[in-house]
């Protein structure tokens, strides 16, 4: 604003020069700016380099000490014993347990909910119902944590009389009811996605909403809740604060849900809690056991946005 | 077969009665009455926004599917003689007996043979074998059997533009509906796809009432027994369509098949 | 259709209607297990954690005694680092963003930066603790610091921030750009005259729920090492040690160790007693109330400018 007095100095005094500079500033300007804005772009592929770079060098110093095959096959994780034993399988185990249990939960919700929503409910009880749901998206994981392991599990243990207070079953639970929101969003939106002609279609033939819920919406939107669920387990494998609070610390090669273990994200909190130097073999344990994390969901995440690109491109 | 009869068009399918239809408080039909003949192809016509459509989509009440939509008056059906219209007539039970075709072709997201099964799953038959009789008649009916008996799993996606035009006749026929509601059918076709649509109305009349809104007036007047022409969410003339062609009554009629609007 | 046939036809409507009412109640009940699970986690927490919400529990260090401890260093840590965050996502969220919908041209770059944009959105919050731990704590030296744990939380919110950013802007006709060049402007005149004016309601939006998310988030911050026993607050500008007897820099709290409200309630919910506990369950009220507060605020924003939006 303040060249302007400048500007017609300058002009009064040798227009054509004056204009030719402008036009010089304001490309350079201009050249800068979108510099900058590329650059922030640009911080998205820098965090993915990043992250990769140090779980990839992290872990390969890990390796230098374990074996890839004794990672994979051995059936024990005490990386913090004297005798350590590297076997990621307890991990994984405790971490797909979880996701199952929270998965048996949040699947048949979830997509009773979005069914419910896009094709039952009123307009007025859907405005209503959204935001709640939108809400329960928000509340910190760390919360649900307190609530699965001093609200679920003792609930729980009343007819259950020998479930452990840390077990995965309750965390399962909790870490379901927190990604029903999630599921029924997706899914309700792969729903409103089928065109309206399919409905009227299935109508037309004398069809209920539920033979056209179920016959004609759901498969039309399959792939879209397919995108749903997988996006959804890519959500319980990464969660870390319920199974940190709830389902106990002890790796345990196990499949029954009412047992307490470990999954990789609770193992890491568990070290990252402890003092451990910079370069040891449990620093490195838990950048290794990242990398199957990132893998995992990195996986799933692919699997679920191309099944999520298939139904958008389907309508 | 019905001793409803009328004295244009004879014995009587279904009959408007100082029909009104509102969206809202937008007036979109405004005393309609129109005799529909029993096994005749009865053709709407009009202008863009006349209201054709809407007169058609209340045959079987597609309008209860959208919140605000209001009827009055009757749509008399026959032999039966029930106000379909009326609040105690279930809607579904309309459907069932009144079927409809769209404007573009919308097959499910099932194989051929499921889509044509569908309006049987829907009145739950569970027998295989009466199921596979009924699709394999009704595929005939809206001759596409020839092309699809040898790809009934495939899905109905794949068939062509045409052909998904017939499938969704062929399904709403094997539900056995008493008429058959075609709502601009061959808009998104192709002249010769165009042309078979029309040879098939031809024959379905045989055996079932029909009701047809065409855009296009040479279609009217080539598969058609009676039109009516709507103009503003009115009737504005009525009667056999050679009549209505070669001799229209009203000026307004005369004006829109001439073409000097619409 | 004969009398007989008609009858038997309507008893199996009736027949499927049933599923219909029966499906309706089953959808309305899945569908109240959300919403009533917020309320009884609300209830439970304020039930329990209602008699230690004092003035003292605000103004208090965390103690080995739980009566006495507070939140004091977890919420001013919560605060500094939200700051940080803010700072750090924010600009760079909104650049990115801006970039992408104004600016970037088709090619294999850009697509490139869309796929990471997507792809960072599914990364498990953890894995950003790894990275923080692995490049912000020992390769930059930051140190267990606010520093560190709002850059961490910042890239965490990067992708919430871009996105509805992006969903903003693609949501301004073509003719107000259009508008703006006949003009004569550039197009970053366009883009800071016009475009983050008319988008700034939903760019709001996903900061709120980008900032919500981060004021609650516990896992990456844990992952860096941050000390849970902070009985000191970060020192404020020009205040003077008394250690050193030297007054504090401006930007010294910046790497000054620190805890937040998840990581005390985290740290109290995890020990046995039941005492701690119940500070374990106020610090989650105090949580709870932030989040739901900001995120109701967000979804406030968002149905008053669909409501708005004229064109």
């Amino acid at each position: 604003m303040d060249n302007s007095r400048t500007a017609t100095v300058d002009i009064a005094m040798n227009p054509q020069t004056h204009r030719l500079s402008e036009k010089k500033l304001r490309k350079a300007k201009e050249k800068f700016i979108e510099g900058v804005l590329f650059l922030c772009a640009f911080s998205a592929v820098a965090t993915t380099v990043a992250i990769v770079a140090i779980l990839l060098y992290e872990a390969a110093s890990f390796f230098e000490h374990v074996s890839i095959v004794e990672f994979l096959t051995n059936t024990q994780w005490t990386p913090l014993f004297e005798n350590p034993q590297f076997g990621v399988m307890p991990l994984v185990s405790g971490t797909l347990v979880v996701a199952g249990v929270a998965l048996a939960v949040a699947v048949p919700i979830g997509v009773i909910v979005a069914i419910y929503l896009s094709e039952f409910a009123p307009h007025k009880v859907r405005e209503t119902v959204k935001p709640f749901l939108e809400l329960l998206e928000g509340v910190p994981t760390v919360v649900y944590g307190y609530f699965a392991l001093l609200f679920v599990t003792p609930m729980l243990q009343t007819f259950m009389p020998e479930l452990p207070g840390f077990n995965m079953l309750g965390a399962g639970i909790v870490m379901g009811v927190m990604i029903v929101p999630y599921v029924s969003s997706v899914s309700e939106d792969a729903m409103r996605a089928v065109p309206m002609s399919l409905r009227e279609g299935s109508y037309a033939m004398g069809a209920t909403r539920f033979q056209t819920a179920v016959n004609v919406v759901f498969p039309a939107a399959i792939s879209g809740v397919l995108a749903a669920f997988i996006l959804g387990i890519s959500r319980a494998i990464g969660e870390t604060m319920v199974v940190a609070v709830a389902a106990g610390t002890q790796p345990n090669l196990t499949w029954d849900p009412t047992e307490s273990a470990a999954t990789i994200t609770s193992y890491i909190v568990q070290v990252a809690l402890g003092d451990l130097p910079h370069g040891s073999i449990g620093y490195q344990s838990i950048f290794a056991v990242g990398l199957v994390l990132v893998l995992m969901t990195l996986g799933f995440n692919i699997l679920g946005h191309l099944l999520r690109r298939k139904f958008r491109e389907a309508y | 077969m019905s001793n409803h009869t009328h004295p244009v068009v004879g014995s009587l399918k279904a009959e408007t009665r100082n029909f009104n239809f509102f969206y809202g408080s937008n007036h979109a039909l405004k005393n309609i009455n129109l005799p529909v003949g029993d096994r005749k192809v009865t053709a709407l016509i009009g202008p863009s926004g006349c209201g054709k459509s809407t007169l058609l989509r209340s045959f079987n009440r597609m309008h209860d599917l959208y919140p605000g939509n209001r009827y009055e008056g009757d749509i008399q059906l026959y032999p039966d003689n029930v106000n379909m219209i009326s609040h105690g007539v279930d809607p579904i039970e309309v459907r069932m007996r009144v079927a409809m075709v769209f404007q573009k072709p919308n097959p499910f997201p099932k194989s051929i043979f499921d889509n044509v099964a569908y309006g049987l799953r829907v009145r739950g038959e569970k027998n295989k074998g009466v199921i596979a009789d009924r699709v394999e008649e009704a595929l005939k009916g809206a001759a596409l059997w020839n092309e699809a008996k040898d790809r009934l799993n495939d899905l109905a996606f794949n068939l062509s533009g045409g052909q998904q035009q017939r499938l969704c006749i062929a399904r709403a026929l094997a539900a056995d509906p008493e008429i058959l509601l075609f709502d601009e059918p061959t808009s998104a076709l192709d002249p010769i796809a165009t042309a078979s649509i029309e040879q098939l109305v031809a024959e379905l009349k045989q055996k079932v009432t029909i009701l047809i809104v065409t855009h296009n007036m040479q279609q009217a007047a080539r598969i058609s027994d009676y039109t009516a022409f709507m103009y503003l969410g009115e009737l504005i003339e009525f009667g056999p369509t050679d009549d209505l062609f070669v001799t229209p009554k009203v000026k307004q009629t005369e004006d829109y098949i001439t073409g000097r609007f619409g | 259709m004969t009398t007989p046939d008609l009858n038997s036809l309507r008893a199996m409507i009736a027949q499927h209607k049933r599923y219909d009412i029966l499906f309706g109640l089953v959808g309305l009940l899945a569908t109240m297990v959300g919403v009533v699970t917020l309320v009884a986690l609300f209830v439970d927490l304020i039930m329990d954690g209602y008699p230690r919400l004092t003035a003292t529990f605000f103004s208090s260090f965390p103690s080995r005694h739980p009566e006495e401890a507070g939140i004091l260093s977890s919420w001013v840590g919560s605060i500094l680092v939200m700051i940080t965050t803010a700072l750090a996502a924010i600009p760079m969220g909104v650049g990115a963003a801006i970039y992408l919908e104004e600016y970037a041209p088709k090619n294999w770059i850009t697509d490139i930066i869309e796929i990471n944009v997507t792809n960072l959105a599914g990364v498990p919050s953890i894995i950003y603790g790894l990275l923080a731990l692995g490049l912000f704590v020992y390769i930059l030296d930051f140190g267990q610091s606010i520093l560190t744990a709002g850059l961490t939380l910042g890239l965490l919110i990067l992708p919430v921030i871009i996105v509805a950013t992006r969903e903003s802007l693609r949501a301004i006709p073509i003719a107000i750009r259009e508008a703006a060049y006949a003009l004569g402007a550039t197009r970053w005149q366009l883009v800071s005259d016009h475009l983050l004016h008319y988008s700034s309601g939903g760019i709001m939006t996903g900061i709120i729920i980008g900032m919500a998310r981060a004021i609650g988030e516990t896992a990456p911050i844990i992952t860096i090492g941050a000390l849970t026993f902070i009985a000191f607050l970060p020192p404020a500008p020009f205040t003077i040690d008394p250690s050193t007897d030297m007054p504090a820099g401006l930007f010294d709290w910046l790497f000054s160790p620190f805890t937040v409200l998840p990581i005390q309630m985290f740290n109290w919910v995890s020990r046995p007693q039941v005492e701690f506990q119940l500070n374990a369950a106020a610090t989650g009220v105090v949580i709870i109330i932030a989040t739901l507060f900001m995120n109701s605020l967000a979804i406030w924003l968002r149905y008053r400018i669909r409501k708005n939006i004229k064109w």
